[in-house]
């Protein structure tokens, strides 16, 4: 039975344990704890490299020569230069501390850059539909067809001429990206819009007389928006990839404006016949290391969102208390930001939902 | 001889994100061989994750302890289910116990034929060939109910109506003669008058069968129909187990006297609503109605080159100010399009529909949008009709600051605090998210919201049928006192008769679209004159065993004649 007095206030979590990320963290266990921890513990090395490479490196990433002369080209790992040097006589250590920052650099404008015109274009098409919605859907259609890493050329001849500076260039890798990534938020967004028109309480906005705007941005987008995190981890892999993939092909960024991993393994790549590995390994290293830590980020953020994956401490038998009866089953758990329906399933608590209609 | 199934201080418990929590605590049950068990109960009482044990079905998450003891029809060999391995429970499932779902929409596959599908089951447990699997598929269509097996064995699952796949499901648990069915909820998504021949065909397969059943249901018009013996679950524990009849005589348990006296019977509400007509004021009938429908059609356009479907086909009705009109009918017989067109979110295309003298049919969203704060409206699901994001006080508030009755959400608390408190919901619940709520205390914010702006009309779109029966009977008073409080008049649509007895001074009855009888309660229920409200009058099951039984001779009778 409901009575109004018996049901003391639910225990609110702090705010710090409810962003997005300690949210997860906290509610994961085992081998998807460790996932987590892994690619966290990556990816904050790699954020920390960036801010911190020109602390960091013994050299500029584009010093040829220090107070002792010429650093000399395809020198092996030594004191002096621990990786090595490259053919054109630059510090690999050095140049591989501050790819980090060219690529976090990329990464976040390609991202902002997308999400935003993704987001803001699924909201539009998918609250309104007719042919604005098709229009939109087919060109992102169209989209998708192009290999990427073809657009991506094509767009960093457009923008820059294939290649620049450090401003330039790095605005024509994330631009191209941009270009590549905006139909994928654009589908999210789309699809969770539609989705969530048709929900009862969209509905109820409506029949109060409540402005287009207002039903978009107040009760559609906040609740439109909870897998962007994971789409942003793993568009940011990918966003490193193309980088690397267009450095390689040579649409990358001057040795002279910014390091940049990619165009370093494409310089590198006459040496690994000669038996000169360190100008690849490390570059191409760092390279794998940065995406392998963001995708486990991302995956296991995933998993996590999903109470069918998520895994869970086996309780033990037939312990726990018994749920109040007439209170949804699960109602008084705390659940995180995406709210109790974004976490939870019927797949933890089978009868939920079973007696829906009398 | 002895019982098919022996369950004996059963628990369960289910690692959730909070900790553990437990579903079953300490059940023991006993279901001799030809017998039906009814376990009823609220939901989150434990009823459908016993029903699961007894196949195995439980997920990963759940862990239990006590003994689950099946046997085989014949009685030559018994298993725990509880201990038994992953390939030994697939061999007991099917052959000794099966089980029949709740939606039978979605428990048929719809890319293969009903007929694949059944001796898909046969064929899992060897035995047969391909052409005898077929064959008894037949015989088993035949056997319940499907006209004309042979050659609608053939058929896909859509090829059927709701009620046929229920018998296909049926005869899919019963091919391989299993001792024991359990069946969860296998009324609760059909009509009434549909609901009527499945328990019909579930008491057949009882007698010609000799079939066991556990039926889970929360309906106790249904356990009277069917049940010889009912199981009474509440938090985790079994606190009542009677024969159905002494049972619904004789009560023990404080919690099962307050089920059966939550269950709405039909004739509840005529008395009232005649003491209602009697008080109005002389003159009341010549008011204006608050909504006029003159041959109203509401068609939904089709596909390219294809008819549109006609969802409302040419009904007139009216309500007049303060009057609570009930509009009932099955699923698909328009009274959902009907509420949706008068509150502006359905388009009228034939007719016309006067709301609050304003013409819906070709209306602009921006010349209503002022008739909007006149309107409340009340959803279905409580679940859905919140965001998820917003506190409640947020969400009562919002049709306040639409309507610019207030500048943001806190500047309207003081009036959000008035609204729960007369929708008897504590004020400190305003903070609280929409999930941390029960379902019917999600009703009664949602009550609270469609009546911030002091509607005149208030439209329900079966306001009560995601709740349970205890829930729903304080939801249903509490609609009744704020219509005497506030005096909106109301459209209230229900597929449930009973329900709608309760709180309506008229009742419309709709048939595929077409309004087929119009009057007050006394008039549609006391006498009924169309042939289809006699059928879903007397297709209501009641919940008196004795008097079920007599109903069902009369429902026989007229179905035999119409």
């Amino acid at each position: 039975m409901t009575s109004n007095s018996d049901l003391a206030a639910p225990h609110k979590p702090s705010l710090f344990s409810r962003l997005p990320v300690v949210h997860q963290l906290r509610q994961s266990v085992g081998l998807q704890r460790g996932m987590l921890i892994a690619g966290l513990i990556i990816a904050g090395l790699f954020i920390l490299t960036a801010i911190f490479a020109p602390v960091i490196a013994p050299f500029g990433f584009s010093q040829l020569r220090d107070e002792n002369g010429r650093f000399g080209s395809q020198q092996p790992p030594s004191g002096a230069h621990l990786f090595g040097t490259t053919v054109g006589g630059y510090d690999v250590f050095s140049r591989v501390l501050w790819g980090a920052q060219t690529a976090i650099f990329v990464i976040v404008v390609a991202v902002v850059l997308s999400i935003f015109a993704g987001v803001v274009l699924g909201l539009v098409s998918g609250y309104f539909g007719g042919w604005l919605d098709r229009v939109l859907v087919v060109v992102s259609d169209a989209v998708y067809a192009f290999p990427s890493l073809l657009l991506a050329i094509v767009m960093s001849i457009v923008i820059s001429g294939g290649r620049s500076d450090l401003i330039g260039g790095v605005l024509a890798a994330a631009i191209s990206i941009t270009v590549v990534f905006i139909p994928q938020y654009f589908r999210v967004i789309r699809a969770e819009t539609v989705r969530i028109k048709a929900e009862a309480y969209v509905e109820s906005a409506r029949v109060l007389g409540a402005s287009n705007g207002r039903i978009m941005f107040r009760h559609v987008l906040r609740n439109a928006t909870r897998t962007l995190p994971l789409i942003f981890t793993l568009n940011a892999s990918e966003a490193i990839l193309t980088l690397a993939g267009l450095g390689f092909v040579g649409f990358g960024i001057e040795p002279t404006a910014a390091a940049e991993w990619g165009y370093d393994l494409n310089k590198a790549l006459s040496d690994v016949t000669s038996g000169i590995w360190w100008t690849s390994l490390f570059p191409g290293l760092a390279i794998v290391l940065v995406v392998l830590g963001i995708t486990l980020v991302g995956e296991s953020l995933n998993d996590l969102a999903d109470p069918r994956l998520r895994g869970r401490r086996r309780v033990a038998q037939a312990s726990g208390l018994v749920a109040e009866t007439s209170v949804v089953p699960g109602g008084t758990l705390i659940a995180g930001p995406g709210g109790l329906d974004g976490l939870e399933s019927n797949a933890t608590h089978p009868d939920n939902g079973l007696e829906t209609r009398p | 001889m002895s019982n098919v199934l022996t369950i004996t201080n059963l628990g369960i418990s289910f690692a959730t994100d909070a900790g553990a929590v437990k579903a079953v605590d300490d059940v023991s049950l006993t279901v001799a061989p030809g017998e039906v068990l009814a376990i009823v109960g609220e939901s989150g009482s434990g009823k459908t994750v016993t029903a699961k044990t007894i196949l195995g079905l439980l997920p990963e998450t759940a862990t239990m302890n006590g003994a689950v003891l099946l046997s085989s029809k014949d009685g030559s060999s018994q298993s725990n289910i509880v201990s038994l391995s992953k390939q030994q429970l697939r061999q007991v499932r099917g052959k000794d116990v099966s089980m029949v779902f709740q939606e039978p929409s979605t428990a048929l596959n719809p890319v293969y034929t009903v007929g694949w599908q059944i001796a898909e089951g046969i064929r899992a447990h060897g035995e047969f060939s391909k052409k005898e699997a077929r064959a008894k598929a037949i015989e088993i269509l035949g056997r319940v109910g499907i006209p004309d097996p042979e050659t609608r064995v053939n058929y896909y699952p859509h090829q059927f109506s709701g009620g046929q796949k229920q018998r296909v499901i049926i005869a899919m648990a019963l091919v391989l003669d299993p001792g024991l069915i359990v069946a969860d909820e296998p009324t609760t998504a059909l009509d009434v008058t549909v609901q009527a021949e499945i328990l019909d065909l579930l008491r057949r397969v009882r007698d010609e069968f000799g079939t066991a059943i556990v039926l889970i249901t929360h309906n106790m018009g249904v356990v009277a129909d069917l049940a010889d013996r009912v199981a009474v679950m509440y938090e985790g524990k079994v606190v009542e187990e009677a024969p159905a009849q002494q049972l619904f005589s004789s009560p023990q348990h404080e919690y099962t006297k307050k089920l059966l006296a939550a269950v709405p019977h039909v004739g509840q509400g005529i008395v009232r609503a005649a003491a209602r007509a009697e008080a109005r004021a002389p003159g009341w009938t010549d008011q204006a109605p608050v909504v006029v429908a003159q041959d109203l059609r509401i068609e939904y356009p089709g596909r390219l080159g294809r008819p549109g479907f006609v969802a409302v086909d040419g009904i007139s009705f009216s309500i007049r100010p303060g009057e609570v009109l009930g509009l009932v009918g099955e699923s698909g017989s328009g009274k959902t399009t009907t509420g949706r067109a008068i509150a502006g979110l359905t388009r009228v295309t034939g007719g016309s529909l006067k709301v609050l003298g304003h013409e819906m049919h070709g209306f602009k969203e921006r010349e209503f949008k002022k008739f909007r704060s006149d309107i409340g409206f009340v959803f279905q699901d409580p679940a859905s009709s919140f965001n998820p994001l917003l506190t409640i006080a947020e969400c009562v508030a919002e049709p306040l600051v639409v309507h610019g009755r207030a500048s943001n959400p806190g500047a309207a608390r003081a009036r959000v605090n008035e609204l729960l408190e007369a929708v008897q919901l504590p004020r400190a619940y305003g903070d609280r998210y929409p999930h941390e709520l029960s379902g019917g205390q999600r009703q009664r914010a949602s009550l609270a919201r469609s009546l911030a702006l002091e509607p005149s009309l208030l439209i329900a779109d079966e306001p009560t049928s995601a709740l349970d029966v205890s829930v729903q009977a304080r939801v249903l008073e509490l609609f009744a006192e704020l219509q005497r409080e506030f005096g909106f008049a109301a459209l209230f649509i229900s597929h449930d008769l009973a329900v709608v007895d309760i709180l309506a001074d008229r009742i419309a009855v709709l048939y595929k679209g077409k309004l087929v009888e119009e009057g007050t309660g006394a008039e549609v229920l006391g006498a009924p004159k169309d042939p289809y409200t006699q059928r879903l009058l007397a297709s209501l099951p009641v919940p008196d065993p004795a008097e079920q039984a007599l109903r069902r001779e009369g429902l026989r009778k007229l179905r035999a004649a119409g």
